[in-house]
């Protein structure tokens, strides 16, 4: 469980995070989704105490990250790429982390192959490629078996059979019951993984909400159909989780909870005819362009009402 | 829920304490090749330049400047040189954490931050301290064999010499302190060794531009003179004694560390 409250950065002037009110769950995957340089990473830096909040609180599992007796049992952490030194084998990584806490050797010999680092590991981690760093990465931050796994842009640079990997890796980890907290600019890679999502943008919070959630409310899996008997269409067509909303007057009806082979074929039964019938498919990348432009938007709307209001 | 519980309660408690920060770090300073180079080529300035020059006095190749020179005196000409290889080491230690990334992984496993400080310190200041000694012991019992029959020709019960060579060790042992200090309180190498360069090779030098009053009162208290004092065989009135010098080269070892551990408590990272 992390709980963010009013969670703010500044540095200067600029303000990265934004009273942030958030919490992540244990059992799911939860997604942390926002264009690049809205505040994502400055979180993720808040939540382990690598950079203290300029205001507001971010606890884990109850406490501040450093008030527990072994941090790196309750959170594992996956920041930037690097955060290695170069000159230092995998092994050697991973034991000097290990030792801190009082971890066993054989769990580090077990994070290197469950990273699948096994023939690697005793040569210097400057010399692996972005995917193989990434990995690195990723059994360090399983190297204490923690209750909160928390990795930032995880899929970077790794080939195809390693963003599968992540992707098993994180439901797995959901479904031991443990709280999963994947950052991403890739929606479409958010998607396939996450249940939750946390959507910031320049810092503010934009939607604490599910992907499901966030599809209907942009219009997703909507099937637009046109025909001359809107109301028999209707009756037919109803029943348990489809949902249909039309306009008095209007041949045009919008049906959710049905595919267009679905409403074509009851439709064709029934003898009703039909003009036009086409789905409205809307990605969670289009749900999450439409959420940031809401959000501009809304700020336009709140300078224009101040300038009213004081011209008034 | 009820899964999440159990998986709790069969966990093994782990828990971070004093003991195991110095052990991982003890496991960093070895697992780099950088320790390993630096420490060697801090012994060999050591060995070679206190032999070489032993060597050169036994043949009558020094000037008038090494006529008084005694054994220890000619054994530990390498200090300044060594200084340079061990204070480099001990910016590396902590700077090159910050420079490569590492200290995210470092702090992330030690958020209470200054457990990680005194064990890089600690440890690599006793490092120092033993490779300087021993360097130190090696080149006076070689290089005495040099220019026995000389007038520089000393036994180690002598007055002063052990003194001197513990001093030796002692002053490169917290030379490896303050520049672990450096590097937290730059959190850059290349400011880290500037810094050090700046403070024991060049201000030595530059306290001649003031006026010589100032100069006799601040001289012997800058971290170079006040470090030779611990090691020189003979001093005069231009100097502090041993046991001052060391309290003094103490007082900035704590300065640097104080300021060290400031920053690392209170900055981001």
């Amino acid at each position: 469980m992390i709980e963010a409250q009013a969670l703010t950065k500044r540095y200067g002037e600029k303000t990265a995070v934004d009273g942030l009110d958030f919490t992540v769950k244990p059992g799911t995957v939860t997604g942390f989704l926002g264009p690049n340089g809205a505040g994502k990473s400055t979180t993720m830096r808040m939540i382990v105490g690598l950079d203290a909040p300029t205001s507001g609180s971010v606890t884990v599992n109850g406490r501040r990250y450093a008030q527990h007796r072994a941090p790196l049992q309750e959170v594992g952490a996956l920041l930037e790429a690097k955060s290695i030194h170069p000159g230092r084998s995998a092994f050697h990584h991973l034991n000097a982390l290990a030792l801190t806490h009082g971890i066993p050797r054989s769990r580090v010999d077990e994070v290197i192959d469950l990273a699948g680092l096994g023939s690697v590991a005793r040569k210097r981690a400057g010399a692996f490629s972005l995917g193989m760093g990434q990995r690195l990465g990723i059994a360090a931050a399983l190297l204490g078996d923690p209750q909160i796994v928390m990795l930032d842009e995880p899929v970077n640079g790794l080939d195809p059979e390693g963003v599968l990997w992540i992707r098993n890796l994180l439901t797995g980890l959901a479904q031991e019951g443990r709280t999963v907290f994947v950052s991403s600019h890739l929606m479409s890679e958010m998607a396939l993984v996450a249940d939750h999502l946390i959507i910031v943008g320049r810092g503010r919070l934009l939607a604490d909400t599910t992907v499901r959630d966030l599809v209907r409310e942009a219009g997703g899996d909507t099937v637009k159909v046109a025909t001359e008997e809107p109301a028999r269409l209707r009756d037919v067509l109803a029943g348990p989780g489809v949902d249909i909303t039309g306009q008095v007057g209007s041949e045009e009806l919008h049906v959710t909870g049905l595919t267009t082979r679905e409403i074509g074929r009851k439709a064709a039964e029934h003898g009703i005819p039909l003009f036009g019938l086409s789905a409205r498919t809307v990605s969670l990348e289009d749900a999450f362009m439409e959420l940031t432009r809401d959000a501009v938007e809304y700020h336009g709307t709140t300078t224009a009402d101040i300038t009213l209001g004081s011209a008034a | 829920m009820s899964t999440l519980t159990t998986t709790v309660a069969s966990r093994p408690a782990y828990k971070v304490t004093g003991w195991r920060v110095l052990r991982s770090e003890w496991a960093k300073l070895w697992s780099l090749r950088s320790t390993w180079i630096t420490l060697t080529l801090g012994l060999l300035f050591l060995l070679v330049f206190g032999l070489l020059i032993s060597w050169q006095f036994n043949a009558g190749n020094l000037d008038g400047d090494f006529a008084t020179s005694k054994a220890v005196d000619l054994s530990l000409f390498g200090v300044p040189f060594a200084q340079l290889a061990l204070g480099v080491l001990g910016v590396l230690v902590m700077a090159g954490e910050y420079s490569t990334g590492m200290i995210r992984s470092t702090l992330a496993a030690v958020p209470r931050r200054l457990p990680v400080l005194w064990s890089k310190a600690g440890l690599y200041g006793l490092v120092a301290t033993l490779v300087g000694t021993a360097g130190a012991l090696v080149a006076f019992l070689v290089g005495n064999q040099f220019v026995s029959g000389t007038s520089a020709a000393q036994s180690l019960s002598d007055a002063g010499v052990a003194r001197s060579l513990l001093g030796a060790g002692l002053y490169l042992g917290l030379i490896g302190v303050i520049s672990v200090g450096l590097g937290a309180l730059l959190r850059s190498v290349a400011g880290g060794i500037s810094v050090l360069v700046g403070v024991f090779l060049l201000a030595p030098g530059l306290t001649s531009l003031l006026p010589s009053s100032w100069q006799d009162n601040i001289s012997p208290y800058l971290p170079s003179n006040a470090g030779e004092s611990m090691y020189a065989l003979t001093h005069d009135s231009s100097t502090l004694s041993p046991g001052a010098g060391l309290a003094v080269f103490l007082g900035w070892t704590v300065l640097t560390l104080a300021g060290a551990a400031y920053r690392l408590r209170r900055n981001d990272v």
